[in-house]
């Protein structure tokens, strides 16, 4: 059994965490890595030798529920902040490691002669009751990280657009995005001290949203504030969501 | 002399792919860890013994989901790793059976309107 070789039974780590060099074999160049297909979760060791057979569903007892909601905007709008107020953790910096190609490198040749950099994403969670939690993320607002947001809005219940009124124009982008990837999302209007307010019409029509799509005025500094935009949100994902699933199943409903 | 020639500034001494054994990507089965994927520990996954031959990062990453099961996103602020270097250790843990991962539920069959009703009932009362 090679070292490195994707045949590394289960029980050993494939290497140690150091100091390991990456040889040519070294992984996971044969893996093809479906981002987004339904990978197989692999069995759990203690079988031995046995050639890796796709397992069908998560364990059950694990069957805790994690939503995703997006928190999107301008740079400066208060992403940040809204997440910190809503959150009850405070709001946590995650880095994803980035190539400067914008992928993550494969392993083998050129690694060393890459520049990495990273980028972070604030987040925070909510726990509704054990076992269902509501995590926010915090789009990195430059566009040169717009792959990021595919990755997080894969599996998203949906986002919230920032907005403020006096630099409407720096939305444009995350409302283009997510009319594109049909993800339902919220517009929340920060009021800002000393910005002149606008009605939530007056916005809508400025950003030539679809029907429907819900704009709510906010501060983002309030948490009772945050929790309206949220519950917002969840009721707008859950018609289109309804919408959709009836568009989809015809007349007669039920779980796809 | 010992003056210290590395402080914060200079950013981590052990470049992140070192931890990784230069791979970006877990392992054979090439699971991808969502950011809000849940990790816990596999009861009776590892014993003391087999701890102790993972590396230190592997460690704190179990040490971490032990106390409580966490989300990709969590660890990796918690670890202070980036993202994708957790993804690689997981991908190690996995295989080597001490930790299981559930999947966040596919988009396509997301929100039943009973877990909606939920969340809303509980952002109300937050």
């Amino acid at each position: 059994m090679g070292r490195y070789g994707s045949d590394a039974g289960p029980g050993e780590l494939p290497e140690p965490a150091r100091g390991a060099q990456p040889g040519p074999g070294a992984t996971p160049a044969r893996v093809p890595a479906p981002a987004r297909a339904p990978a197989p979760v692999p069995a759990p060791a203690s079988e031995p030798e046995r050639e890796p057979e796709p397992e069908p569903e998560p364990e059950p007892e694990l069957a805790a529920l994690a939503l995703k909601i997006l928190v999107a905007g301008g740079f400066g709008v208060g992403k940040t902040t809204l997440v910190g107020a809503v959150s009850e953790i405070r709001p946590l910096r995650t880095e994803e490691l980035l190539s400067e190609a914008g992928e993550l490198v494969d392993d083998t040749g050129g690694v060393d002669q890459k520049t990495t950099t990273t980028v972070a994403m604030d987040f925070g969670r909510i726990t509704i009751r054990s076992g269902l939690a509501l995590y926010l993320f915090g789009t990195p607002g430059q566009d040169r990280f717009w792959f990021l947001w595919d990755e997080l809005s894969q599996g998203a219940l949906g986002a919230v657009v920032l907005a403020d009124t006096r630099r409407l124009q720096d939305c444009f982008p995350a409302v283009d995005y997510f009319e594109h990837r049909g993800i339902p999302f919220v517009v929340a209007v920060n009021c800002f001290a000393g910005a002149r307010t606008y009605g939530a019409q007056d916005v809508a029509r400025a950003l030539d949203l679809e029907q429907g799509t819900p704009v709510v005025l906010c501060d983002a500094r309030d948490k009772d504030s945050g929790k309206e935009v949220l519950i917002r949100l969840v009721e707008y994902a859950g018609r289109v969501h309804t919408a959709r699933l009836l568009d989809a199943v015809g007349p007669q409903t039920g779980p796809v | 002399m010992n003056v210290q020639w590395y402080d914060a500034e200079a950013g981590p001494l052990v470049r992140p792919y070192a931890m990784t054994g230069g791979r970006t990507k877990p392992g054979p089965h090439g699971v991808r860890f969502d950011l809000i994927a849940l990790v816990a520990v596999e009861p009776g996954g590892a014993d003391a013994a087999t701890e102790s031959l993972l590396g230190p990062e592997h460690r704190s990453l179990l040490g971490l989901c032990r106390a409580e099961t966490q989300s990709v996103a969590e660890l990796a602020a918690d670890a202070d790793l980036p993202v994708g270097v957790v993804r690689v250790l997981l991908g190690d843990l996995l295989e080597a059976g001490h930790v299981r991962v559930s999947r966040p539920v596919p988009a396509a069959q997301l929100p039943d309107e009973r877990i909606l009703r939920e969340v809303i009932e509980g952002l109300r009362a937050l």
